[in-house]
């Protein structure tokens, strides 16, 4: 008998391999996993029933193209596209025989930290339903850690794959900006957006991001990885050196019972062996934030202006054809999507762009040299993922501004590009807490290594204490 | 910088959005408060820093000019609002 909940995709794979459960069994345990949890918790938009494929299965954040399923990035502008052609990502798992079990609910155009701003309602946390799963990639976390998928690939923009994970429970890495490819994704901010993976363990997070990784001719902003992924192993951290930003630590806003979950984290990795050492940030947290909201919304006022109607998506009646383009907009995007065209539309408008666009993109470069900077004396740096546990839907859907403070300590790694890996380190009032891990570009091994040691020692237990 | 109303239907045109009006009153103050919050970039003195566009030092990535099959158009239509023949269908005029 299968439990979906406990189930590791390692553990899946060896399922297969021995013979002792079939591509098809496996998938449908799923399947009634789905049929059993989803209506209560709303992770999947849509679900497959079937998908070809002799391996495990696999959930898709809704951003990821994928042929002949549905794909709506959580908008009503997208309701009923269907891409003609997969994803490179989805091409690559396809070539390793995964099976797409659905697609998976996100706030829309993946500008969200709760799933609320979907256009199709708000995923639920398994660990608490009354509460928010986190988000863009709510649906992709919440799934994973309710055992409706054995892990999942999310896209993280200025934190929606490390800040859903964190409030799951479960592991979700950010890779390094251009090691995975895009092509086929709804693009969102393109300076910054990333896929990636989110599953139960480092070890499962490691072994899909060495799926997806790796460069892409359909994407010339991607690289080859200068070194294979290693599956990590080692249960001690000798001879490395992590950095506590103070500012990353002592944000105001992080919760005591995250703060003190974290801490212990922190004491673990020095009983590994690691050395631990405090440090700073001094202007990358501070002004991170309003950087994020000045760049981010400016690329995604460019990206989105290809949904008019046109091509595909949805078109509003009209005689005129401007009125077509107008209208269409109108109906098809929501609140937030038309939050953030309008502060990207003027910040990169005549007399505005230097004052806002060009400015945020010198600072920019402030936070990526504060943190190379660091780099030359820490192999990582240690932080809480999210200020907060998960929080109650509705909490922070009346003001634009509370809700964009839930990505405060993610966001900073993003604006440099450098890969993020949060892991869960303990529980505050019963729910979750992330524990955040950024490395210099490339690091990902160095981050599964760390990440993989500290999961052994701490011992969580991914399965939310109402399912178990 | 403060948004006022007459800026914000204009930047909603170059936008290409129309604005109910309960938007425009909603937006109005939460644009202002993001960019009062956002104009906190401002307060850097950076002329003597460069600024970065793209986290990854890649530049100019050339490939091999060799014809790959495209979409057929069959697909490429396949999810067109309307079309006529092979081709997208539009409603007529409307200036800019």
């Amino acid at each position: 008998m299968i439990d979906t909940l406990r189930l590791t995709a390692e553990e899946a794979n060896a399922l297969l391999t021995r013979g002792e459960a079939s591509s098809d069994e496996i998938y449908r345990v799923y399947l009634d996993a789905i049929g059993d949890r989803d209506p209560e918790l709303h992770c999947y938009l849509h679900v497959c029933e079937h998908d070809p494929g002799e391996g495990i299965p696999i959930a898709l954040k809704d951003v990821i193209g994928t042929k002949g399923i549905p794909t709506t990035a959580g908008s009503r502008i997208l309701e009923g596209y269907t891409p003609v052609y997969d994803a490179s990502v989805v091409t690559r798992l396809r070539s390793r025989g995964l099976r797409v079990l659905g697609k998976t609910n996100t706030d829309e155009f993946a500008m969200g930290s709760s799933t609320e701003n979907s256009a199709y309602g708000p995923s639920r946390n398994p660990w608490d339903p009354s509460r928010v799963p986190g988000g863009s990639g709510g649906g992709s976390a919440a799934a994973v850690s309710a055992g409706l998928a054995p892990w999942a690939l999310g896209s993280d923009t200025g934190g929606s794959i490390k800040q859903p994970s964190a409030l799951c429970g479960n592991v979700g890495l950010r890779p390094t900006y251009g090691t995975v490819s895009r092509y086929g994704i709804v693009a969102f901010a393109s300076s910054l957006d990333q896929v990636g993976p989110v599953a139960r363990t480092v070890r499962d997070c490691a072994f899909l991001y060495s799926i997806v990784a790796g460069r892409d001719p359909c994407d010339t902003t991607t690289v080859e990885l200068p070194q294979p992924v290693e599956l990590p192993e080692a249960d001690e951290l000798g001879g490395l050196r992590i950095g506590v930003p103070r500012e990353l630590n002592e944000a105001e806003g992080i919760e005591p019972g995250v703060a003190e979950a974290v801490r212990a984290a922190i004491a673990r990795l020095e009983e590994l062996g690691a050395e631990v050492e405090e440090c700073s940030l001094p202007l990358s947290v501070e002004y991170g934030m309003p950087c994020y909201y000045l760049i981010a919304p400016a690329e995604a006022s460019s990206n989105l202006a290809r949904y008019d109607g046109v091509r595909y998506g949805h078109r509003a009646d009209a005689a005129e054809r401007l009125e077509m383009y107008e209208r269409t907009r109108e109906e098809g995007f929501g609140d937030e999507p038309k939050r953030r065209i309008m502060v990207g539309t003027y910040a990169l408008s005549a007399g505005y762009y230097d004052a806002y666009y060009g400015q945020a993109q010198k600072v920019r470069t402030v936070i990526k040299r504060e943190h190379d900077a660091l780099f030359e004396t820490f192999d990582a740096l240690v932080s809480p993922t999210s200020p907060t546990v998960a929080f109650p839907l509705g909490a922070r859907t009346a003001d634009p501004l509370a809700m964009y403070l839930s990505d405060l300590l993610t966001i900073p790694s993003c604006m440099a590009g450098l890969p993020g890996l949060s892991i869960p380190c303990g529980l505050s009032e019963g729910l979750p807490v992330g524990l955040q891990l950024v490395g210099p570009q490339f690091a990902e091994n160095m981050l599964f290594r760390i990440g993989h040691a500290l999961e052994q020692a701490i011992g969580f237990d991914p399965v939310p204490e109402r399912l178990r | 910088m403060a948004i006022d109303r007459e800026q914000l239907l204009h930047v909603a045109r170059l936008a290409r959005l129309v604005l109910r009006e309960d938007e425009v009153e909603r937006l109005e103050g939460q644009l202002n408060d993001i960019l009062e919050a956002v104009s906190k970039v401002s307060e850097l003195d950076l002329s003597d820093v460069p600024p970065t566009s793209h986290p990854l030092e890649v530049v100019n990535v050339w490939e091999e000019d060799e014809p790959r099959p495209s979409l057929p158009v069959a697909e490429a239509l396949a999810n067109a609002p309307e079309r006529d023949g092979d081709f997208f269908k539009v409603p007529p005029g409307g200036t800019a």
